[in-house]
Order: structure tokens, then C-alpha cells, then sequence
């Protein structure tokens, strides 16, 4: 049983509506049938007495006389007056005398003359026994034992002069054809409901059923995953299974929120701590670096040095200036004063990027709405898109596209630079701005990540997306900086 | 009229009505009575001119000089009958009558030769009482009725007359289907047409002439053709001798 109960409701919401409906379709059905058995056996019962009253008056006078053969009259004729279709066609008339001997009946071989009623069969006795109560000008129906035969008797006799008792006998298998056929019609309206409420019923279930088995489906991936939204034209409804699917995708939305939230607090916290780390570590190299930097160079001045010793001043000496370099490069600094954007600077790009272009074949687009000077650092700003441009550049794929869009709003710069290639994994999309965090064979994956500083410290910010078969870096900068 | 031919052919017997009416220049009714012993009454009291009665009745009025010869039908050239012993023809083992002992018998008429007359003779002549042979008798007043009785198996057995029962046997077979002749009694004398002491000679002889001369024109052979019968011939009474040895036998009345 519990197997049932543990079903889904694609199928149990029809099986049990089937299942009432069927219940409530049989029961209707049950009700009218035994309405209509018993309004066949009432009619039966009210034809019969008026039949046994009819005849126990004419009978009568025939019985006081002792005239068999007109007795015999009567009741035939009576017996056949009923149409053979119609309910209350009586099986036998039987009149009895009266000592209960048989007087004369319509079926002289079931019911001879002169045999007594007790002896005709099981049932007989009982039906004699009762016989002699029923009152004069009143009709009793039995149902007579161990058969299936109903017994309307009728006492023939004036007053208190009683000269025997009228019998009539109705099968109950007369009932079977007019039964049969009510049944029948009930049976075949039944069906008809049926085959109406069926297909209705399955297809409400169904209705009602698959908003729920998706919504089950998608609350099952919570805890594994952040589950997709819902398709709202599933169940575009106001009722409670609509109110929770809204409520279901606002609890998406608000997890997806959530997640980009923590996301891009890990993401900022680890960049912040990074940043400060190489900072520190650049300080800290900075410092010995100009002593040994200026004790190379005061190396050099002197004369006399045997030239041997002087290839390896010369080996130190760009040992040391690479490092300077690269902490150059770590320690990103755009608080100096520089002087402010102008478009030429954006015009420059193009001739700076061409090297790059040229070897693989790639052509760039560069969109600029930049009318005049905008208060923004151009040395800072020039650096962020020849960053962007040369970190597109390699991405590319041979004979690729570069576009560049520069667009100023209010109190904003944006600007947009975009690449044909694979797209950034996941993986690469989580690290995409740390140092060293290159996935190319040249380079030293410092490009991005100074580009994340510079912007940081222009009070911007920089994001990374997928287009269909594009890169695309954002970066937004706000006017007038305070630097 | 009485039961002693199918006398529920009311068509006929207008038709009939309205051949005599025509030959004899007169009016003519028909009264009809179940009971022999109604017409009998009717004959005595001069109610009746004339009537198709059975051999017992004619014989009975007779011998108490109420009731004179008329005329005789024949058929298939014979002016005699006989007594036909029925029981259902489900009862296949019956082969005569002493079998229907202590069984149910019908009677046509306590004034019926044929359908009382002549069974109870037979169990007087082999020594029976009639009056205690069967269990139960009842009386139809009428051989039709009686084979009815006989086919429906209310009864076990009756004695019916013969120009009855082959006559229905011609309009109704599935009536007599279902009645099995057991054994025929000796031939008697057809059932009569007499007159009453109320008819005049001159009627008589007119009612006489018309049966007698049915069978000579068209009408008069096709209405003979429906009652079953040839034509008519003038009777010998002494033909009905035997019935009225039987009844002087039974006890006269």
C-alpha cells in the first residue's frame, strides 16, 4: 500500500481521481439500478393485489357453485392479460381450496388438482402456514423460500364464508429482461461519463502534476547546486502551487545573488591580500635593491676593472634591473598626478598594439566616444586598455577580432575590449586577476593582474565575461578621481 | 344451439342465420345455451321451434314425448359419431380407460352422451362405480372446452365427441395437437335436429325441406363445407336405440 502512497504525483493525482470517479460513477450507478429493481418489484406488488383482489370476487361465486373448468377460465385468461416484455407477467395462478388442496391452477403439471401445498415443494410449507391469517378482502405478498419465486396470495371468499385462496406467482427472473435493459442504459451513460471525465481528469492531473515534479526536481539539487529557475509558463497561475513557484525562483535568485556576493568578496579579499603582500615584499626588495643597484654602478665607474670581473657586473647589474622590474611592476602606484585624458591617447593605441596585430593577423576595431579631455589619469588609463589590448591580442585565435569600444557617461568612463577565442573556464575565470597567474606560454601574467590594481585604485572595477564566442573585459572608472 | 357442434363459430351461425332466413321467408334467431339441459327446458316450454341437440337430450325428451326427429347430419356419407377417449399427449402410456383411475376427468355435460353418458357406461358395464373411479371430475359444458381441459392438462381424460374434436382438428390442429386419442367408442347415432311440440307441421316441413335441400345449391354446400358436415338426411330414431339402452342401463332418468 505504501508503495502506492510513495508514487509520483504524475500518476497518483490521476489514479485517485480516476479512481473517484469510478467510485462515484459505480455508486450513482448501484443507487439507480436497486431504485429501479425496486420500483419494478413495487409495481409488480401493486399489480398483483389489484389482480388477486379482481379475481378472488370473481372467483367466488364460480367456486361456490364448484364449476372447475370456468375457475380455470379466469385465471388463464388472467395469466396471459400481462404482454410477455412487461414486468408482471405472473409464472402461475394457483387456486387453492379450502383444506390448501390445489382447486385448479394455470400449470396443471407443477400445480395438479387436488395436490396439497405443503407437498408442491421446500418453500410450500411455511408459505400454508401463513396463509390463514390474511385477512378477507386484503392481499399478502411472500417471497417463497428456497426459491426465487414471489407469492402474492389473496383470500377468495365473502365475509366470513372463506372458500380457498387465490395464489399468483411471479418469477423474479421476470425482472432480468427489464432489469437488464435498465442496467444496461445505466451502464452505458455510466461510460459515457466515464470516457468524458477520464480523459479530463488525467489531463488536470498531469496539469497539476508536472509544475510539481519540477519543482521537486529543482528543490532536490539544493545543497549540490544552485538549482536553475523555473519556466513560468509551466504554471502561469495565481493559486497556491503559483505562489510557490514565484517563491521558488525568488529563493533561486536571492541564492544566485548570495553566491556572486561571497564570490566576489573571496575574490576582492584574496586580490586585497595579495596586493598588500607584494607590496610589502616590493618595499622590503626595493630598499637592498637601489644599495646593490648603486654599488653595481659605482663598480662600474672605477677604472681598471679586469674586464672578466666587468661581464659580471654587467650579468648582476641586469640580474638586479630585471628584479627592479618586475617589483616595478608588482608595486602599482596610480596616486601620482598625471595629466588628463585626451583622445589622442586613444589614437596612440593603435599604432603602439600594430607589432602585436600584425603577427597573428588580427584586426582590431576601435570605437571611441571621447570628445575632449576627461578627468582621468591618461598614463593610468592608457595602461589599462594597452593591457587589455595586448591580454586580447594573445588570447585570439590567428586571424581573430579585436574590438575596442571607449564610451564616456556620466560621471564614467567605460570601457569595453572584446576577442574572438575560447572562452575563460571557470577555473581561469577565479584566479584571472592574481599575478602569475598566466595560462600562456609568454608572459609573465602580471598584465591583468596590474590592470586589477590600477583600476582598484582608480575606485573602478574590472569584470570578465563569456559572450557566445567572444571575450569581453568591462572596466568602469569613475571621473574626476582624487588622485 | 347447443355445444353438440363447435358453437363458437359466431360468424357461421350468422351466416347461417341470414341462408335460413332467406330460404324459409322468415325471420330466424338462433338461441344459444352451454347447457344441454337449458335448451332442454327451452324445448319443453315451447320456447323453442327447433335444436341441434346430442343423442342423449333427443333421446331424454323422447321418451317423454317433448321432442320429435327432424333431421340427421351426415358427414363423409356416415350419419354416426363416436366417442373419442383423450388424455394430454404428454400421457403416453395410457391405453384405455380404466388407467385414468383416481385421475382427474373431465365431463362435457351431465346431459352428453358422448362426453358423459358413454365413459361412465363403459365403467359400469366392467363393474366400476363412475361415481368414485376418478379422483376428481368436473364438467366444461362443452366438448370443445373439454378437449381444452384435456390439451392444458387440467384434466387426465375426457370423452369428447368425435364431429367435435375432428372439426377442431381442421380449425384449430394445435389445440388437438396436444390431445392424444386413446380409444373410439362404437358408432351412435349423430347428434339430431328436433323439433318441439311449439313447432306447427307447416314449419316442420319447411325447416325440413331447407336442410334437407342445403346441399343442392352453393351457398347452402359451402356453409355445410364450414360446419364440417355433408349435407342432411330425415333420421330413424331407432338409430338412437343404443344411447337409450345406455341410459335405461344408468338409471334412466
Amino acid at each position: 500500500m505504501s508503495t502506492f502512497f510513495n508514487l509520483s504525483f504524475r500518476f497518483k493525482i490521476p489514479l485517485w481521481g480516476s479512481a473517484l470517479i469510478l467510485v462515484t460513477a459505480g455508486s450513482v450507478g448501484l443507487a439507480l439500478t436497486f431504485r429501479a429493481y425496486h420500483d419494478l418489484h413495487q409495481d409488480l406488488l401493486i399489480s398483483a393485489d389489484s389482480l388477486g383482489r379482481t379475481l378472488s370476487k370473481t372467483l367466488f361465486p364460480v367456486m361456490l357453485h364448484d364449476n372447475v373448468w370456468r375457475a380455470y377460465e379466469i385465471i388463464n385468461a388472467s395469466s396471459y392479460n400481462a404482454t410477455p416484455t412487461s414486468p408482471v407477467q405472473a409464472s402461475a395462478l394457483v387456486l387453492l381450496d379450502r383444506q390448501g388442496r390445489v382447486y385448479v391452477s394455470t400449470r396443471p403439471y407443477g400445480y395438479p388438482m387436488l395436490a396439497n401445498l405443503r407437498q408442491l415443494g421446500p418453500g410450500y410449507g411455511g408459505l400454508a402456514e401463513k396463509l390463514p391469517r390474511i385477512g378477507a378482502g386484503a392481499t399478502r405478498s411472500f417471497d417463497l423460500e428456497k426459491s426465487n419465486q414471489i407469492v402474492v396470495a389473496a383470500p377468495v371468499g365473502e365475509g366470513p364464508k372463506r372458500l380457498g385462496t387465490l395464489l399468483i406467482f411471479y418469477s423474479k427472473t421476470v425482472f432480468v429482461p427489464r432489469f437488464r435493459a435498465i442496467v444496461t442504459r445505466a451502464g452505458g451513460i455510466t461510460l459515457l461519463i466515464l470516457a468524458i471525465l477520464l480523459p479530463i481528469n488525467w489531463y488536470w492531473g498531469r496539469r497539476m502534476a508536472l509544475p510539481l515534479m519540477q519543482l521537486s526536481s529543482r528543490m532536490g539539487e539544493i545543497g549540490t547546486r544552485i538549482p536553475d529557475p523555473l519556466d513560468p509558463a509551466i504554471y502561469p497561475y495565481r493559486d497556491e502551487l503559483g505562489e510557490l513557484f514565484t517563491a521558488f525562483g525568488e529563493m533561486v535568485m536571492a541564492l544566485r545573488e548570495g553566491e556572486r556576493l561571497k564570490d566576489d568578496m573571496v575574490q576582492s579579499q584574496r586580490l586585497a591580500a595579495v596586493g598588500r603582500l607584494a607590496a610589502g615584499i616590493a618595499h622590503e626588495i626595493n630598499n637592498p635593491l637601489a644599495g646593490m643597484l648603486t654599488a653595481v654602478d659605482t663598480l662600474k665607474q672605477r677604472p681598471g676593472v679586469d674586464p672578466r670581473v666587468m661581464k659580471t657586473i654587467g650579468l648582476l647589474e641586469r640580474g638586479l634591473m630585471q628584479i627592479r622590474d618586475t617589483v616595478q611592476a608588482l608595486l602599482v602606484d596610480a596616486r601620482a598626478m598625471d595629466r588628463l585624458l585626451a583622445p589622442s591617447d586613444i589614437e596612440d593605441m593603435r599604432m603602439l598594439l600594430q607589432p602585436q596585430l600584425s603577427k597573428k593577423g588580427l584586426s582590431l576595431k576601435c570605437y571611441s566616444d571621447l570628445k575632449g579631455e576627461i578627468a582621468l589619469p591618461a598614463t593610468y588609463v592608457r595602461q589599462i586598455v594597452i593591457n587589455l589590448l595586448l591580454n586580447a591580442a594573445q588570447a585570439a585565435r590567428e586571424g581573430g577580432q579585436i574590438a575596442c569600444a571607449i564610451a564616456p557617461a556620466t560621471g564614467w568612463l567605460c570601457i569595453s575590449v572584446a576577442n574572438t577565442g575560447a572562452p575563460l573556464t571557470e577555473r581561469q575565470m577565479a584566479r584571472l586577476f592574481e599575478p602569475f597567474a598566466t595560462t600562456k606560454e609568454t608572459g609573465h601574467g602580471l598584465g591583468l593582474w596590474v590592470t586589477y590594481q590600477i583600476v582598484q585604485q582608480l575606485g573602478g572595477n574590472i569584470t570578465a565575461e563569456n559572450r557566445s564566442d567572444t571575450v569581453r573585459f568591462v572596466v568602469q572608472l569613475p571621473l574626476g578621481h582624487p588622485s | 344451439m347447443t355445444p353438440a357442434f363447435l358453437n363458437n363459430q359466431y360468424g357461421l351461425l350468422a351466416d347461417w342465420r341470414v341462408y335460413l332466413e332467406k330460404r324459409l321467408g322468415r325471420r330466424v334467431a338462433f338461441v344459444e345455451r352451454d347447457r344441454y339441459r337449458a335448451t332442454m327446458d327451452l324445448l319443453r316450454l315451447g320456447k323453442l321451434d327447433f335444436a341441434w341437440v346430442c343423442d342423449y337430450p333427443y333421446v331424454y325428451l323422447r321418451k317423454r314425448n317433448q321432442a320429435r326427429l327432424l333431421a340427421v347430419p351426415y358427414s363423409k356419407g356416415r350419419s354416426g359419431y363416436r366417442a373419442y377417449l383423450i388424455v394430454p399427449a404428454r400421457d403416453t402410456h395410457t391405453r384405455s380407460l380404466l388407467q385414468l383411475k383416481n385421475k382427474v376427468f373431465a365431463y362435457a355435460d351431465p346431459y352428453s352422451n358422448s362426453g358423459y353418458l358413454v365413459p361412465r357406461y363403459q365403467l359400469h358395464e366392467i363393474g366400476d362405480n363412475p361415481g368414485t373411479f376418478f379422483k376428481r371430475t368436473f364438467f366444461t359444458y362443452s366438448h370443445r372446452n373439454a378437449i381444452e381441459a384435456v390439451a392444458a392438462g387440467v384434466a387426465q381424460g375426457a370423452s369428447v365427441d368425435s364431429f367435435v374434436w375432428d372439426s377442431l382438428a381442421k380449425i384449430q390442429p394445435q389445440i388437438t395437437a396436444r390431445t392424444r386419442i386413446v380409444s373410439r367408442s362404437p358408432e351412435y347415432g349423430f347428434p339430431p335436429f328436433v323439433a318441439s311440440r311449439a313447432a306447427s307441421d307447416r314449419d316442420f316441413a319447411a325447416m325440413r325441406k331447407v336442410l334437407l335441400g342445403m346441399n343442392h345449391d352453393a351457398r347452402g354446400i359451402a356453409l355445410l363445407r364450414r360446419l364440417n358436415l355433408d349435407g342432411f338426411k330425415i333420421g330413424d330414431p331407432a338409430t338412437y336405440g343404443a344411447v337409450a339402452d345406455m341410459m335405461n342401463a344408468m338409471g334412466g332418468r
